[in-house]
């Protein structure tokens, strides 16, 4: 089946079947960011946005997400261009090993699209989906709320 | 130099060299790498705990469609090896074959498919007919060595390439027992005796990526491994041997790796995807999936420690006799060594005369032991901090001001050092240095101790403090070797090369941290290329805590021996002795004037005397040096229903100069929340017939961020004169303190002594309860 895919803005038709698993099928045209944690829906490397939530890619059907409007990692920033929220993830500290931080960088844009200055008790909650080993999470939720001050700073 | 303030690189803060690639999602690991036409592997796993295979009919499964190979243990080499992945001879025993007749746990290795998708290799596995005899099976480590036990070796082919103890026989597959000093004479100068005994819970590192491996044909027929591992070099040996492949014929390249923590430590998933290539000629990917990274990885050991410990009233400890009966479970991987660590990561902490540490590791048909963040450290630091609490209260001393009497210090060495090594003896050590009290200070401090502890409150919800102190090493001492290179560019930059293996923890950016701080330039003006056994110079991978302490020390040399290079070319450029130039802001300076690095870098390539500003440098150490740390925990005890909320939690640690303190921090907070679930909430749950039954994320008990208490972190610089700027490692020491920490906190609140965790609220309600009933 052919698949009129939106991913990070542009129109992307995608070949694959009704019940091939979303996370497959964008790792199979290059969106690479999106990892495999679990495929269970617990660990959240595979998130990307459906229409602005987050969302486990690897419990998502292709057939499924047709007209909505997916981001990826890869919509984010660049690596000739970071995202402000990338950015505030470097200077924090808040990458290790980084399997988890395509996640965390999307779930933290939803967050921050929708409430700019979260609450620590909101971060946790939003982020709550998204796994890490090895930082513990405290400079993430660090990062978090230096991207959210960067952002209400130069508004 | 000893004085922080002079660094210009190394202790200041500086994003992460490898960070864009991260934070962008374009950094390549090993399932990201495309590789044309590559078949997909699956492996069929055990589900008895022991038996022997009958028969094998694989007929119908190589008859599917798609299917490229089918692979069972007449398909494989029958040769001998052991899978973790240390320095050889490995001290671990020879006792696994890439697959064999016999299988001694459930998950074990059966067969492995290779097929156009990973479908059609399910469907291949479901079509593989096996004839099991079941055996006996042994399950709790107290039986293994009992008479009538199953055997679980009984190979002839069984070995241990160094002389220790072991008897496949009898299930034992590591030994220990070292007496220093007199005991009976230390336990009669005691005013108080205590004996308890403590056992810690399976528990698995749960990275986030899986363990995935590629391996594919080169145009020159040579065999290329992209693998998730901590420990390529390791890889190329150990795969060479299991396939019968010379070294020369295997590379492997390490990617980005989504962590370790030690799981990644071991061939786990490289020979049958080796195997499968050498088969079929094909590239060929294998990814366990999230279940068999719990059921069929590695794992911490499970190990029941008996303590006994002799006080005088003062506080001087008399003796400390310590058994350890470790479950290695099927397969030897670590059994030994992180037995030795159990002893020797925590005993010299203590001064103590008379010290007996007497141990076992154990066969069992439970899930595999492996190298595990903390080794041995975790689980006698657990035993021993409860034991010197209750020992504290008893003789009614404040517990921090015992350990501040006890720990030792800079200058002390402990007979224990030389006594327990790896698997073997040891090696004398002089502690070079120890912030440990300053670091006790502080969590004291901050957690509030003098007005919190004894006092708990009144009412269903009782609050208490708890406490713990820790030591680790860096690097394997006379063991361990890490190397590097480093080349000089035309533009002043340097490409440094490393075996060193960045795993997730920072060790590219500490390396490059390192030299930059030597050569007088950036950070980002090293450019670090790690891992590749074909490209870097050799090094012994991500374990032991060794990479900043050693790999750094490599860098060190390498980048000091690069430095003279450019001293020699400026001399000649302003006339003038070497000796005399400093290498700052990117310039060699003189008394007459200063050159650029670019301008050197140029004349040495183009005008002059051409030659390339090179150099290699390796480090070895005789010296473990310890980081030290402190933890403190404030716990809130629910008495109606056993719940444990985790208030606050406090570390301090000691590990040298700091050198990227963020990353620092970093390792600190992952190991202490890591930590703090294993407390908690991880555990393996295996049914009768040795199943795991919660081999999942939702069911095993790691932490996300709702679980998340207040974390805070403190660094307590002291400045190791054997380390490179005076560095020690940080990477393993913080993951120990929580079980010992919080079992203490719960004692201040609410009274009852935990020696069993995780502790769970049906664990403290049931320890709650039956101290009611008494
Ligand atoms: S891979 Fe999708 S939630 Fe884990
Ligand atoms: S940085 Fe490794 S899992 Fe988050």
């Amino acid at each position: 089946m052919k698949y009129a895919l939106n991913i990070n803005g542009r129109p992307h038709p995608v070949e694959a079947a009704p019940g091939e698993i979303l996370l497959d099928v964008l790792r199979r045209e290059g969106y690479k960011g999106a990892k495999f944690g679990c495929g269970q829906g617990f660990c959240g490397a595979c998130t990307v946005l459906i229409d602005g939530q987050p969302v486990n890619s690897c419990l998502q059907l292709v057939g499924l997400v047709e007209g909505r409007t997916i981001t990826t990692i890869e919509g984010v920033g660049s690596v000739s261009k970071l995202h402000p929220i990338q950015d505030a993830y470097l200077d924090a500290g808040a990458v290790q090993c980084g399997y988890c931080t395509p996640g965390m960088v999307l779930a933290t844009k939803a967050l921050l699209d929708r409430s700019p200055d979260p609450t620590e008790e909101e971060i946790k909650r939003c982020l709550d989906g998204n796994y890490c080993r090895c930082t513990g999470y405290v400079k993430i939720i660090d990062a978090v709320k230096l991207a959210a001050k960067r952002r209400n700073g130069t508004r | 130099m000893s004085s922080h303030a002079t660094f210009r690189e190394v202790n200041q803060v500086r994003r992460k060299v490898d960070g864009i690639g991260l934070v962008t999602g374009t950094a390549l690991y090993t399932d990201d790498y495309d590789v044309h036409e590559m078949l997909s592997a699956k492996v069929l796993r055990s589900p008895h705990p022991h038996a022997r295979i009958k028969a094998i009919d694989a007929s119908r499964a190589r008859a599917l469609k798609g299917v490229h190979a089918v692979l069972t243990w007449r398909d494989v080499p029958r040769i001998i090896i052991t899978e973790a992945g240390q320095g050889y001879p490995e001290p671990s025993p020879y006792d696994k074959f890439i697959l064999d007749n016999k299988v001694r746990f459930v998950g074990d290795e059966v067969a492995v498919v290779a097929a156009e998708t990973t479908a059609i290799a399910l469907q291949a596995l479901a079509l593989i007919k096996v004839t099991y005899e079941e055996l006996p099976a042994v399950f709790d480590p107290r039986d293994s060595m009992k008479k009538g036990a199953p055997v679980l070796h009984d190979e002839p082919e069984w070995k241990i390439p160094i002389p220790v103890e072991m008897d496949p026989k009898k299930n034992l597959c590591g030994r220990a027992d070292v007496t220093i000093g007199d005991m009976p004479k230390g336990f009669a100068a005691a005013d108080l005796v205590l004996e308890r005994e403590y056992e810690n819970q399976y528990a698995q590192h749960v990275a986030n990526e899986p363990h995935t491996t590629i391996s594919y044909l080169d145009p020159n027929n040579r065999l290329i491994i992209v693998t998730s591992t901590q420990v390529p070099f390791h890889v190329r040996r150990i795969v060479a041997r299991a396939l019968d492949l010379p070294i020369k014929r295997i590379r492997v390249i390490k990617p980005r790796i989504g962590g370790g923590f030690g799981s990644k430590q071991d061939i786990v998933t490289e020979p049958l995807a080796a195997a499968l290539t050498m088969a079929t000629g094909r590239p060929v990917r294998l990814q366990l999936t999230r279940e068999e990274t719990f059921t069929s990885s590695r794992t911490r050991h499970q190990t029941i420690i008996r303590l006994k410990t002799g006080i005088k009233k003062d506080g001087t400890l008399t003796a400390i006799e310590m058994d350890a009966l470790q479950n290695a479970g099927p397969y030897g991987t670590h059994g030994l060594t992180v037995l030795t660590n159990t002893g020797s990561k925590i005993l010299p902490l203590f001064r103590c005369e008379n010290v007996r540490f007497n141990a076992w590791s154990v066969y069992t048909n439970l899930s595999q032991g492996g190298a595990y963040r903390g080794y041995g450290g975790t689980q006698s630091g657990f035993a021993m901090n409860i034991q010197m609490d209750e020992m504290a209260r008893a003789i009614g001393m404040d517990l921090p001001a015992l350990y501040k009497k006890l720990h030792i210090r800079k200058g002390e060495g402990s007979p224990v050092f030389a006594a327990l090594g790896e698997g073997a003896e040891g090696h004398p050590m002089t502690i070079g240095s120890c912030g440990l009290s300053a670091c006790i200070d502080i969590v004291a401090r901050e957690i509030g101790w003098a007005g919190k502890r004894n006092n708990p409150g009144t009412g269903r919800l009782r609050r208490g403090i708890g406490m713990a102190v820790l030591m680790q090493g860096s690097s394997i001492p006379k063991i361990d070797m890490a190397s590097c290179s480093i080349k000089m560019n035309d533009d002043g930059s340097f490409n440094l090369l490393c075996g060193a293996t960045d795993i997730g923890t920072g060790s590219d950016t500490v390396m490059a941290k390192i030299a930059a701080e030597v050569l007088g330039v950036g950070t980002s003006d090293v450019i670090v290329f790690s891992s590749d056994t074909d490209i870097t110079p050799f090094d012994v991978g991500a374990y032991a805590s060794s990479t900043t302490y050693l790999s750094g020390m490599a860098a060190k040399r390498c980048a000091e021996k690069v430095a003279d290079q450019i001293r020699a070319v400026a001399a000649e450029m302003l006339e003038e002795d070497a000796k005399g130039i400093v290498l700052r802001d990117g310039k060699a300076a003189g008394s007459k004037g200063e050159v650029t690095l670019g301008q050197v870098g140029l004349r040495s390539l183009y005008e002059k005397d051409q030659h390339q500003i090179a150099a290699f440098a390796s480090a070895y150490s005789d010296q473990s040096p310890p980081p030290f740390a402190a933890h403190a925990v404030e716990v809130e005890v629910d008495t109606g229903t056993g719940r444990v909320r985790i208030i606050r939690y406090i570390t301090a640690t000691d590990c040298g100069t700091a050198i990227n303190p963020l990353l620092c921090e970093g390792q600190v907070e992952g190991a202490l929340l890591n930590g703090i679930s294993y407390a908690m909430a991880e555990r393996f749950i295996y049914n009768e017939k040795g199943r795991l039954l919660n081999a999942s994320f939702g069911t095993y008990g790691v932490y996300f961020t709702r679980d998340l208490p207040e974390i805070r972190t403190f660094l307590v610089p002291t400045y190791e004169p054997s380390g490179p700027f005076g560095a020690k490692s940080i990477a393993e020491v913080n993951i120990n303190g929580p079980l010992p920490a919080i079992s203490n906190a719960i004692f201040d609140a609410v009274g009852i002594r935990l020696r069993k965790p995780p502790y769970t609220p049906e664990t403290v309600f049931m320890a709650l309860r039956g101290r009611k009933e008494k």
